[in-house]
């Protein structure tokens, strides 16, 4: 038997939170499941997550707003017939929706706003806030809580994101994420970067850690970034997500409940969620198998992954030759289209 | 050179308006007699001044006030949307045709190989854009052969080549693009999807077009058309290309219902190098369909006076 954790730090009666979580499987365990969430699936582990404590749920495409595309996939249901799945069995949580300006538009929000949904997460690549600048004003014209998401974070200096973190709160955005969308941070990246945007954005302003696993360090970065005082992380039920998956929701809170840090949620209760309501409906458990690992170490947007295995056999080459293909021209995210016309050009070349 | 070459003006000193004025001086039907900005120290004027054309910092006042003098019979307006909807009914006014390169959709939109001719009696015509001029050709071109019920764009252009304008509202790119799709390529129903994407060395513009096709569609008939529209777009702007065309089968679930299968067209557009580099074949496809507009235009205008 392995000896439970010291009494003074887990019998600790819950404190004030440390950090507020956004589980985002309902999200980015879309990319996972190739975007055929259900209405029920979604009441399902909605309603857990809330019952565990989870203060803030994400519900979308895994490309956001309005992502059910040919390029991305279709959504089995409406997105806003999930969004209204999870608003009518959540009695704590709150909602949030992810959406990419280029893909989505700023009045998709009006809808799911109107659904219950009052957080408005507006993502573009780490270099381009600009563009988001329209989606932020009417998110905070609706009376929404603003979060602006950088993604791809590792592909600039800390310095740089701190610059584009400035425009996201320059136009409302009241929290701004460190998004590490290709699960290609060092923990000491990671770190760097929430340090640059926590010493240089206003003090009101908080910031985010979205980490994910494909360098199996999706946990540690985020205790990182903790340590490094950031106020927001994201993590996904049993770490359902793109890539290798997210920093998993349930390992999360047993870490930082071992840290003497309160997340303010259920600790048994999560590993539920994980065990009895995420892991049955999973294609597959999230492994870091060989182009999972690929994407971490060549930085590739981790959404990539199943599209990428898609068109290595349509094909016939390696994912991933696809993959570090891609890195190397630094495709960004959204560009899917992409892996096609890489593997095309990989099999032209056999 | 022939002497009934049409006198055109171009307004806006930009990228764009020099951009143009450069290719226009290769036309056989357009003479761009002024270029006309707001800023006399401007790049754009001072290279049309180097070129042989006359320039003026005196913005649309002047060319309105000159435009009799000049012989100016049709306007390219490459300023702004906001810009372009106050100066639209001063053209109007004053008997010269427009060609927007803004957003202001006075007019309605053209794309050459695919409308030209259903508006050559406009006074006003819209260039809708970049990525509708790149991708509602391929749509239009499947949907002459079999009928589409859902088509889906992808341009990706290099951050560099993405003004201003285009930052600060995205979305009209994809709702005005998604609506071409359908109003002029001829789609049931359409979306737009534009991404930025800031790699050094910029990438050249890229576009896929997606469409679902029904079970009876004749690929062979889809593929050869997409092959002759791409070469027809071709004549016109020299770096379009189409780089693959590829047939998968369904079921899709679209937003046009049920799909039995789709083609994918993944397209590359460079750039002619004229004022702006190659990678921004965007501004290039833009610029190179405007000219090619104004000699349908002129064509028109030229019969015109023969009659």
């Amino acid at each position: 038997m392995t000896s439970m954790p010291s009494p003074e730090v887990a019998l600790e009666p819950p404190s004030e939170p440390r950090f507020r979580l956004t589980d985002s499987t309902l999200r980015d365990g879309s990319h996972a499941l190739a975007h055929r969430y259900t209405a029920e699936q979604v009441a399902a582990i909605a309603g857990a997550l809330d019952a565990a404590g989870v203060p803030v749920i994400e519900v979308s495409h895994g490309d956001g707003l309005g992502g059910s595309s040919f390029n991305y996939g279709f959504s089995a249901q409406p997105e806003i017939d999930l969004v209204r799945a999870a608003a009518a069995v959540v009695k704590r949580a709150r909602l949030a929706v992810l959406l990419l300006p280029g893909i989505g538009l700023a009045s998709d929000l009006e809808e799911v706003h109107e659904a219950g949904v009052s957080i408005a997460r507006v993502a573009t690549h780490c270099t381009e806030a600009d563009i988001a600048i329209q989606h932020l004003r009417t998110a905070r014209d609706l009376g929404m809580e603003t979060v602006g998401f950088l993604m791809l974070a590792h592909m600039i200096e800390p310095d740089a994101l701190l610059e584009q973190a400035r425009i996201m709160e320059d136009a409302g955005a009241q929290t701004v994420y460190v998004v590490d969308s290709a699960g290609a941070m060092t923990t000491h990246d990671a770190r760097a970067r929430v340090a640059a945007l926590k010493g240089g954005l206003r003090s009101e302003t908080q910031v985010g850690i979205h980490a994910h696993n494909n360098l199996s360090l999706g946990v540690s970065n985020s205790i990182g970034a903790l340590e490094e005082g950031v106020d927001q992380v994201d993590a996904c039920s049993r770490g359902l997500g793109a890539g290798a998956g997210n920093c998993p929701t349930e390992i999360l809170v047993a870490v930082t409940d071992r840290l003497g840090w309160s997340s303010g949620v259920d600790l048994m209760a999560v590993m539920d969620v994980a065990e009895d309501v995420v892991a049955p409906i999973m294609p597959r458990e999230q492994v870091i198998n060989r182009a999972a690992l690929t994407l971490g170490y060549a930085g590739v947007y981790g959404s990539f992954l199943l599209h990428a295995e898609r068109a290595a056999e349509r094909f016939g080459v390696d994912a991933r030759d696809i993959l570090l293909e891609l890195g190397r021209r630094r495709i960004v995210g959204g560009q899917e289209d992409m892996i096609v016309d890489v593997a095309l050009e990989l099999s032209r070349r056999t | 050179m022939s002497t009934s070459r049409i006198p055109v003006a171009i307004v806006g000193s930009g990228n764009i308006g020099t951009d143009l004025a450069r290719k226009l001086l290769r036309s056989e039907l357009l003479e761009p007699k002024v270029v006309v900005g707001i800023d006399p120290a401007s790049d754009g004027l001072a290279r049309a001044r180097a070129w042989g054309i006359e320039t003026s910092a005196g913005g649309v006042d002047w060319l309105l006030a000159n435009a009799e003098r000049l012989g100016i019979r049709i306007v390219y307006e490459a300023t702004s949307a906001g810009i372009h909807a106050t100066n639209a009914p001063r053209y109007a006014a004053a008997g010269i045709v427009a060609i927007d390169l803004t957003p202001a959709a006075v007019g309605p939109a053209v794309v050459p190989p695919v409308n030209l001719g259903a508006h050559l009696d406009q006074a006003n015509v819209n260039l809708i854009t970049c990525g509708g001029q790149a991708t509602i050709p391929i749509v239009a071109a499947v949907a002459r052969v079999t009928p589409v019920p859902y088509a889906e764009i992808v341009s990706t252009v290099a951050s560099r080549s993405a003004g201003p304008g285009t930052r600060a509202n995205i979305d009209e790119f994809t709702e005005t693009t998604a609506a071409g799709l359908v109003s002029i390529g001829g789609a049931a129903h359409g979306k737009a999807i534009i991404i930025l994407n800031p790699a050094s060395p910029p990438i050249l513009m890229r576009n896929t077009v997606y469409c679902a096709l029904s079970a009876g569609a004749d690929q062979a008939a889809v593929e050869s058309s997409i092959e002759a529209m791409a070469a027809e777009v071709a004549t016109y702007v020299p770096g379009y290309r189409a780089k693959g065309i590829v047939f998968d089968d369904g079921p899709f679930r679209t937003p046009g219902g049920e799909a039995a299968g789709r083609v994918t067209v993944l397209l590359e557009v460079t750039g002619n190098g004229d004022y702006l580099p190659p990678y921004a074949g965007n501004l290039d496809i833009m610029t190179a369909s405007a000219v090619r507009v104004g000699e349908g235009i002129a064509a028109r205008l030229a019969s015109e006076v023969r009659a």
